[in-house]
């Protein structure tokens, strides 16, 4: 308390700040989530377990959970990339490359759906040319991930960007001008920096993916045990008028995401001190 | 710097905050709901004398694909009621998967009528206490003035020359149809495929389930609404088959006529799209008697015909044998005869473990 009082601060008094975010955080996000986990607790043990165990809610969860994982992965690797072209490199329709970075954010995600949907089915302007190579993208589990990448792009890139944008590049020269190869110099000087944010942009992209449905619904083809996403499952559920499984199959999700983005946290911590020392010794 | 830059992020959230609390609920539901207003006709305002009391506002909500039915009966009703009373009313439309706009109501959706694919989804607002239990007897014909059937919708030619339900299990055949248990039309669709096995191949009840499931391992996407999967079918080529609504099928061959013929089976179901009056709510705004008009309209000579125009099946005997050159023949099985009701084809097919499920669970 002592130690907080003696900074500056913008805001009146803690009591007043810490109040209004309790509040809010409590409107917003706590109490729903407390009213999810009351609804799904109107079920017995053995149905709750029967609802969030049945085959098809497993399947939902594999599902859901490696594209997921595999569209932020995806992300990760070019959304460095994506991040690296744009801080580094000059080039003509640099702003509007910036500006479609964004697009995802704002786009209704439907609307992405729908879009790549047209584009990647059989009959569409990529999906005719994949098709004879057997490829198929939409109503498959890769048509999802495209879909789930597409949504994923700003979370990398927008937190990776910044901190690409401060780093001095003395160090960077120094390591050049002391003969150290450009792979040498990347991997040792310039990664190590990047990795928290880039965890985070990873486990943006990843939360964001396991819970997308507006996207996904029009893609995937929602093939119970083959294409269907926990979401939708979730949706089924509630137009079934069962809320309350409904509600434990989210409880479950819920669960499966805050432990997945707690080991993500740990793992970013860990890598954040052992880049201190590195740097500091 | 920064702490400059947080104190205007919190002051966007308060705004945001407060924008959001200043719309109420029912703004909120309303909105969500893809409400459109057929007339476009201002509301009360013009008339500053001692009139606006007759004017008046209905919400019909509806399901998918009755939108074009009711912006033309809308019209005519308005017109009616001009007639009638001398006052205005204006009707709102909204339309969407039935079982969405069913939860909707029942979250609070201010609809006065509700006019949605299957009565299952009127049980389950009934159940809530928005209108009594037994509101399937308040109209005549079992509250539906106007009946479906589920037809094949195949693209021009018929190249693959399906003609029959049976057909359908065939190798080689892509079937597109919703999800039954996010959609009623797909509900009438498993139901009619379900029919045709058990009476014409005499099939027992575990080789019914595994035409069922033959059927269903030839359908490449499960949309969630029955307007999805006329997309999927009609704009992105997808599939040889679609299993639609009668009334859907007639709507895209108007539209796309040179492009897809329907094929009628031997057998369907009398898909039953019923109405009713949420009592609650016409109670509360004190619109019954023009909710109760509106519905009965639809029963009428005209109202008949409006229907019939759209392709559903009129119930009044003149009207049907005006337009009896439009609609196939065919066998038709009812809900209540043939499936013992909705509750029962419900629990049976579409919950949890139902048959719908067990054709996608392995080792069953």
């Amino acid at each position: 308390m002592t130690l907080l009082r003696k900074k500056d601060r913008v805001l009146p008094g803690l009591s007043l700040t810490l109040g209004f975010s309790v509040l809010y955080l409590s409107l917003i996000v706590l109490i729903p989530l407390a009213a999810l986990a009351i609804k799904s607790a109107e079920l017995s043990p053995s149905q709750w377990w029967d609802t969030v165990s049945g085959p098809r809610v497993v399947a939902s969860y594999r599902l859901s959970l490696l594209t997921a994982f595999f569209a932020a992965f995806v992300n990760l690797v070019f959304g460095l990339l994506l991040a690296w072209v744009l801080v580094r490199y000059k080039f003509p329709g640099k702003k509007i490359v910036d500006g479609l970075i964004d697009l995802p954010f704002a786009l209704p995600t439907a609307v992405a759906g729908i879009a790549l949907t047209t584009i990647y089915a059989p009959k569409g302007w990529v999906g005719s040319l994949l098709e004879p190579l057997g490829i198929k993208v939409a109503y498959t589990p890769i048509g999802i991930t495209l879909a789930l990448i597409f949504i994923g792009i700003p979370f990398v890139v927008r937190t990776v960007q910044p901190i690409l944008q401060d780093m001095e590049s003395d160090m960077e020269e120094a390591a050049v001008l002391l003969g150290s190869y450009r792979a040498r110099t990347f991997f040792k000087i310039i990664l190590p920096d990047l990795i928290p944010p880039l965890l985070t942009g990873f486990a943006l992209a990843f939360a964001r993916g396991i819970g997308e449905y507006g996207s996904v619904v029009f893609i995937s083809g929602n093939m119970p045990m083959k294409t269907e996403i926990a979401p939708l499952l979730i949706i089924t559920k509630l137009e079934q008028y069962e809320y309350a499984q409904a509600a434990a199959v989210a409880v479950v999700l819920l669960l499966i995401s805050f432990f997945l983005l707690f080991l993500i946290n740990i793992l970013q911590r860990w890598s954040n001190r052992r880049l201190r020392t590195v740097k500091g010794g | 710097m920064k702490t400059f830059k947080n104190l205007k992020l919190v002051l966007i959230a308060v705004l945001i905050i407060t924008v959001l609390s200043a719309c109420g609920s029912n703004k909120n539901n309303e909105s969500s709901a893809t409400a459109s207003g057929s007339e476009s006709s201002p509301s009360a305002a013009a008339s500053g004398s001692g009139e606006t009391p007759k004017d008046i506002e209905l919400l019909n909500v509806s399901y998918d694909p009755t939108r074009e039915l009711y912006e033309e009966f809308n019209k005519s009703f308005a017109e009616y009621w001009k007639q009638k009373t001398g006052g205005k009313i204006t009707i709102k439309q909204s339309h969407g998967g039935s079982g969405k706009q069913a939860r909707a109501v029942i979250d609070g959706l201010q609809a006065d009528v509700v006019t949605l694919a299957l009565g299952y989804d009127i049980d389950a607002i009934a159940e809530t206490g928005a209108l009594k239990t037994d509101w399937q007897q308040s109209f005549e014909q079992n509250s539906t003035p106007y009946t479906s059937t589920i037809v094949f919708l195949v693209r021009k030619g018929n190249p693959k020359g399906i003609k029959d339900w049976g057909d359908l299990i065939k190798d080689g055949i892509q079937v597109i149809t919703p999800n039954p248990k996010t959609s009623g039309g797909a509900r009438w669709n498993y139901l009619a495929a379900w029919g045709y096995a058990t009476k014409t191949l005499g099939y027992d009840e575990t080789q019914t389930l595994d035409f069922l499931k033959k059927l269903f391992k030839n359908v490449p996407v499960l949309d969630t609404g029955a307007r999805g999967s006329t997309t999927t079918f009609v704009e992105k080529g997808i599939g040889d088959v679609l299993l639609a609504w009668e009334n859907e099928a007639y709507l895209a061959l108007k539209e796309f006529g040179d492009d897809y013929e329907i094929v009628t089976p031997s057998i369907s179901i009398l898909a039953e799209p019923p109405v009713a009056i949420v009592d609650k709510n016409v109670d509360k705004k004190g619109t019954r008697a023009a909710a109760e008009e509106y519905l009965k309209y639809l029963y009428t000579e005209q109202g008949q015909e409006i229907a019939a125009k759209n392709f559903y099946r009129p119930r009044l005997q003149s009207v049907a044998d005006k337009y009896k050159d439009q609609f196939g023949q065919l066998n038709l099985l009812t809900i209540d005869q043939d499936f013992g009701g909705w509750k029962e084809a419900q629990n049976k097919h579409f919950s949890d473990g139902g048959t719908f499920d067990q054709i996608y669970t392995p080792g069953s």
